[in-house]
C-alpha cells in the first residue's frame, strides 16, 4: 500500500486538502473538516453524500437566470457556479481534471449544449472507472467533432482521435508505446461514428453507422483482430504503459512534484487491481504525505476564482468572470489545445494582473465607504478584520508581517483629522485587495 | 496537466478539411519586463527568465543587425486592385463594376500597363525613390484557397500543413540566441505564427497603457502605500511555488513602474504618422523608437489594418485599409530615415493569396497569386516576377504566380539576414533566388 501521512491534521492541513481536492473552504469548513481526522476527511470527500448546490443562485448582471445553452459565456458561469456551490467538491474538481485531460475546446465544437453534455459525462464518471470514461468520451459528440471522429470513415480514415487518444489520453508520447502504424490502424478501428447537420441546430444525430466502419483486420500493439472503437479503448487501457501514464498524470493534478518511484508503482498496482478505477487512486493520493509535507501548488484561475467566491459566500452575479478568467489564462470550455492547460505557466505579469482584477471584482461590492464606516485606527485590528472577511485564510508569517507593516505606514500618513477618520476604511479595503492578491492566496 | 512537449497547435480541429495546425499555438508563454528598456513583453519558448535581461543588454551593445519587418494584410488582398491593368479590355470585362478607372491611380513605372490603387500613392512615391520591390504575382504552385491553409503555408515557409514552426522562428532558431527574446517580436497580444520557434525565445509586446493596479475603495496616500506593498510581498520565499507567485507579484510591480514612460505617448517621433483610430501607425512609430533605443530586434511581425477578405462590397473597405496601411508605411520609412536607421530595416508586405480575376457580385472570391512588396532604403527597387496578365489565367480563373514566396524567403534569409536558407526553408535548393537587396 502507498504510504499514508501521519503528521498532525489540523486546520492548515484540512485547508490545503480542501484546496487541492476541491475549490477551497467556505468559512469554517476547514476547522470542521479537521475534526474528522485525516481518514475521515478524505473519506468524506471521496464518498460524499447526495449532491446539493448550496448558496445564492446564479444570475447575470441584470438579475436574470443563466441561459447556459444559449447566452455566450453562460455555460462558463453555470460551471463556475457549480464549483462555488457544490457540496461535492472533489467530484466537481475531478470534472475539471477530466476537462483538462480530454481537453476539448468549444472553438472546435460549436453549440454550448454539446460542451455541457460532455461536462455532464465528466461529472458522471468523475470518480468511477477510467475505462468506462474513455469509452464514453470516444463517442461523445463534442469529442467526435473536436478530434474529427465524425470525419473518420473507412474510405477516408482520419487519424486525429486515434493519435491523441494514445499520445495524450492513455499512453504518452516518446515512450516507445506505439508506432505510426498503430495510429493508422487505430483510426481504422475507430471508424463508424457520424452525425448530421441541421441548419438551425448545427450538428445533430450522433450515431454509429456500420456502413462507415472499416470491418477489416487491424494490427494494433502487435495484436490482430477485427477491432472496433470499443476495442481501441480496451487496447489502450490494457497497454503495458497505460498505468504509469495514468498515475503520473493524475498525481500531477493534486501534487506538484512527481511521485516517488515506489509510490508510483504501488498506485499503479492499486489502479489495475481495482479494474482501472479512479476513486481508490485519488483516495491514496489524498492520503499521501507528499500532499501535506510537500511544497505548495499554484491554484489554477478556476480554483482561485471559485475559492475566492466560496470564502466570501458570494454567488455568481456577474458575467465579468468569463473574461477575467480568460485574462488569467483559463477560460472554461476553451482549453488552448488538446494537450490542455499548462499548469507550470499560470503566473506571469499579465496573468498576475488578471488575478488582481479578479480579486478587485470579488471585493468591490463589499468595499467600505470611508465617510460612513467607523473602523479602528489599529493595524492589527484592521488586519484581523481583513482575514475574517476572506474566510480566515492561513497566511505565512512573512505576508502577515508585510500586510501589518503596510497598514501601520498608511495609518501613520494620517496627519489630519479627516484622514484619521477615513483612512482606516481605505486601508481595510486595501488590505483585502493585497491579501487576496498575495502569493499565499495564489497557492495552496 | 503537464505537457509532453511545447508543441504548437496540436489537436485543433479542421474548420475546413485538411486545415493545418497554426504554428505557434500552445507555445509556452511568460511575461516579464526588461529592466533596461522598460518594455512589457510576453515571452514564448524555452529559456530561463533571468537570463533574458542580460542577454538583451548584451545583444543591444553588440553590432547593429539587419531587421526584417513582416506586415500581413489579413484575408487575401485583391492583387488586381492593388495594381490594376487599367487599359486591358479583359480586365474591364471580368470586372464590370469593380474595375478601377485608368485616371484613378498613378502609373506603375516598371510596367506601365499597371496603375497603383489610388490609396497606394504613398507606395508609388517610395517606389519612385527606388525603395520598393514589387512582386505583382507572388504565390506557389497548387495554390490553396483556404485562408487558414494558405496563410499557414506563408507563415511556415512551406506547403506543409503539419509544420508547426514559423519561417522566421526557424531562422531565429538557426541564427538567434537563447537569451534575447526581442530577436523575434510580435507587435500583438499574441505570438504571430511566422515567429513561432522551436528553440529560441521570442516575444510579443503587451499594451503599455493598460497596466494599472487599481483597487476598489482605495485612493490617495493609501493607494500609493498599497502599490508600494507589492514589492515586499513579492520578496523571495523558501517554498518554490510560493516563490513563483511572489516573483510574479514582484515582476508585475516592476513592470508597473517601468511602463509609466512608455504609456500613452511616452516617446516622441521625428515625423508625423497618420492620425487614425487604429493602432497600426502607433505601433510602427513605437517600433522605430525601439530600434532607435537600440533594442536588439531581428524579426518583427505585425498585422496591417483593414479587412481584405472582400467577398462583398469590396471597393470602400479595400481603399480604406490600403490607405491607412500605405500612409503608415510611408511615415515609418521617413521616421527610419530621420533617425538614420533606414539602412537597417527591410519590410515585407504580404497576404495569404490574391483574389479571383472575375468579380462576384460586389466583391471577389479567393484567388491564388497575390501582391507582395519589399520596402526599404536597401530594397533593390526592381520588380520581382512579371505581371502575368488577365488573359492567361490558371484553370480556376486566377492569376498565375510569377514568383514563389519560398524563393523570396530564401533570398531574404541569404541576402538580407546573411544566413543559410537551407537551414530554414524546406527544399530551399529548389527555389530560384530573386535579387531583392541592393
Amino acid at each position: 500500500m502507498p504510504p499514508v501521512y501521519r503528521g498532525p491534521f489540523g486546520k492548515p492541513q484540512a485547508e490545503r486538502l480542501l484546496w487541492r481536492a476541491g475549490f477551497g473552504p467556505r468559512p469554517g469548513e476547514a476547522e470542521r473538516l479537521a475534526k474528522h481526522g485525516l481518514h475521515g476527511a478524505v473519506h468524506s470527500l471521496t464518498h460524499p453524500g447526495r449532491e446539493r448546490l448550496r448558496g445564492p443562485k446564479p444570475h447575470d448582471d441584470n438579475g436574470h437566470p443563466l441561459a447556459p445553452n444559449d447566452a455566450w459565456g453562460h455555460d462558463q458561469l453555470w460551471w463556475l457556479d457549480r464549483m462555488v456551490r457544490t457540496t461535492q467538491p472533489l467530484a466537481e474538481r475531478m470534472t475539471l481534471v477530466w476537462h483538462d485531460w480530454f481537453a476539448t475546446s468549444q472553438d472546435g465544437v460549436g453549440p454550448a449544449r454539446l460542451m455541457l453534455r460532455q461536462n455532464r459525462l465528466f461529472r458522471k464518471h468523475a470518480l468511477g472507472s477510467f475505462s468506462t470514461l474513455l469509452t464514453e468520451v470516444t463517442h461523445d459528440p463534442a469529442m467526435l467533432l473536436w478530434l474529427s471522429g465524425v470525419d473518420n470513415e473507412k474510405d477516408a480514415p482520419n487519424e486525429n482521435y486515434g493519435r491523441e487518444m494514445m499520445e495524450l489520453f492513455t499512453i504518452g508520447a516518446d515512450r516507445g508505446g506505439y508506432t505510426e502504424h498503430d495510429v493508422r490502424e487505430q483510426a481504422r478501428a475507430l471508424t463508424g461514428w457520424r452525425s448530421d447537420w441541421d441548419d438551425n441546430l448545427g450538428p445533430v444525430n450522433f450515431r454509429y453507422d456500420k456502413r462507415r466502419h472499416d470491418p477489416g483486420v487491424k494490427k494494433i500493439f502487435g495484436k490482430k483482430g477485427h477491432f472496433d472503437w470499443r476495442d481501441s479503448c480496451r487496447l489502450c487501457v490494457h497497454h503495458r504503459l497505460h498505468p504509469s501514464f495514468f498515475i503520473t498524470k493524475l498525481w500531477s493534478y493534486f501534487i506538484p512534484t512527481a511521485p516517488p518511484a515506489a509510490t508510483r508503482r504501488e498506485l499503479e498496482r492499486l489502479y489495475v487491481h481495482h479494474g482501472f478505477a479512479v476513486r481508490p487512486v485519488v483516495e491514496a493520493i489524498l492520503l499521501h504525505p507528499a500532499l501535506y509535507r510537500g511544497p505548495r501548488m499554484v491554484k489554477s484561475p478556476a480554483v482561485y476564482t471559485a475559492g475566492l467566491l466560496r470564502a466570501l459566500r458570494r454567488g455568481i452575479d456577474t458575467e465579468a468572470w468569463t473574461w477575467l478568467m480568460s485574462l488569467a489564462g483559463q477560460q472554461l470550455f476553451y482549453p488552448p489545445n488538446v494537450a490542455g492547460w499548462d499548469d507550470s505557466r499560470w503566473l506571469d505579469t499579465a496573468t498576475y494582473r488578471a488575478r488582481w482584477q479578479i480579486a478587485s471584482q470579488a471585493i468591490e461590492k463589499h468595499q467600505l465607504k470611508p465617510d460612513k464606516a467607523k473602523l479602528p485606527d489599529n493595524a492589527s485590528k484592521l488586519l484581523a478584520r481583513a482575514e475574517g472577511f476572506l474566510g480566515q485564510p492561513v497566511l505565512t508569517g512573512q505576508t502577515h508581517a508585510e500586510l501589518k507593516h503596510f497598514a501601520k505606514r498608511a495609518l501613520g500618513d494620517a496627519n489630519a483629522k479627516w484622514k484619521k477618520e477615513q483612512y482606516p476604511a481605505l486601508i481595510e479595503n486595501a488590505l483585502r485587495q493585497l491579501m487576496a492578491s498575495s502569493p499565499d492566496l495564489q497557492t495552496c | 496537466m503537464r505537457r509532453t512537449a511545447a508543441e504548437a497547435g496540436r489537436g485543433l480541429p479542421a474548420i475546413e478539411p485538411g486545415m493545418p495546425l497554426p504554428a505557434g499555438t500552445g507555445l509556452d508563454r511568460r511575461s516579464f519586463v526588461t529592466r533596461t528598456f522598460g518594455l512589457a513583453l510576453s515571452v514564448y519558448g524555452l529559456g530561463k527568465l533571468g537570463l533574458f535581461e542580460e542577454g538583451i543588454a548584451r545583444a543591444a551593445s553588440g553590432p547593429a543587425q539587419p531587421v526584417l519587418v513582416s506586415v500581413f494584410l489579413p484575408g487575401g488582398a485583391d492583387a488586381l486592385s492593388v495594381l490594376y491593368p487599367a487599359l486591358d479590355p479583359t480586365y474591364r470585362k471580368l470586372r464590370p463594376t469593380l474595375a478601377l478607372d485608368p485616371a484613378a491611380g498613378p502609373v506603375f513605372t516598371e510596367d506601365t500597363r499597371l496603375h497603383w490603387h489610388p490609396s497606394l500613392q504613398p507606395l508609388a512615391t517610395l517606389h519612385g525613390e527606388g525603395k520598393v520591390s514589387v512582386l505583382p504575382a507572388v504565390g506557389y504552385t497548387h495554390p490553396d484557397q483556404s485562408h487558414f491553409t494558405s496563410r499557414h503555408f506563408w507563415e511556415v515557409g512551406a506547403t506543409n500543413a503539419r509544420l508547426t514552426s514559423g519561417w522566421m522562428g526557424r531562422y531565429l532558431d538557426h541564427a538567434g540566441t537563447m537569451d534575447n527574446p526581442l530577436q523575434g517580436l510580435s507587435l500583438d497580444y499574441q505570438l504571430q505564427p511566422s515567429l513561432a520557434s522551436n528553440k529560441v525565445p521570442v516575444a510579443s509586446v503587451a499594451s503599455p497603457e493598460e497596466y494599472s493596479f487599481w483597487a476598489p475603495g482605495v485612493w490617495g496616500d493609501v493607494e500609493q502605500r498599497m502599490l508600494n506593498a507589492l514589492r515586499p510581498l513579492g520578496a523571495r520565499r523558501k517554498d518554490p511555488f510560493l516563490n513563483q507567485a511572489a516573483k510574479a507579484a514582484a515582476q508585475s510591480d516592476r513592470l508597473r513602474r517601468q511602463l509609466a514612460p512608455f504609456a500613452g505617448n511616452g516617446y516622441g517621433t521625428p515625423v508625423p504618422y497618420p492620425d487614425v483610430d487604429d493602432s497600426f501607425p502607433h505601433q510602427l512609430a513605437g517600433l522605430a523608437a525601439m530600434l532607435a533605443a537600440n533594442l536588439p530586434l531581428r524579426c518583427v511581425a505585425i498585422t496591417a489594418p483593414g479587412e481584405y477578405d472582400t467577398h462583398s462590397d469590396q471597393p470602400q473597405p479595400l481603399a480604406d485599409g490600403l490607405d491607412v496601411t500605405a500612409r503608415s508605411l510611408l511615415a515609418f520609412q521617413r521616421d527610419l530615415e530621420a533617425r538614420g536607421l533606414a539602412n537597417r530595416v527591410l519590410t515585407l508586405v504580404w497576404s495569404e493569396f490574391g483574389r479571383r480575376a472575375e468579380e462576384n457580385d460586389s466583391g471577389t472570391d479567393h484567388g491564388a497569386a497575390g501582391s507582395g512588396f519589399l520596402i526599404g532604403t536597401r530594397a533593390r527597387g526592381k520588380m520581382v516576377g512579371e505581371f502575368p496578365g488577365v488573359n492567361n489565367l490558371d484553370e480556376d480563373g486566377n492569376l498565375r504566380a510569377t514568383a514563389d514566396f519560398r524563393g523570396v524567403y530564401c533570398s531574404l534569409i541569404e541576402q538580407w539576414l546573411n544566413a543559410d536558407a537551407k537551414a530554414v526553408i524546406p527544399g530551399a535548393g529548389s527555389f530560384s533566388r530573386p535579387a531583392l537587396v541592393k
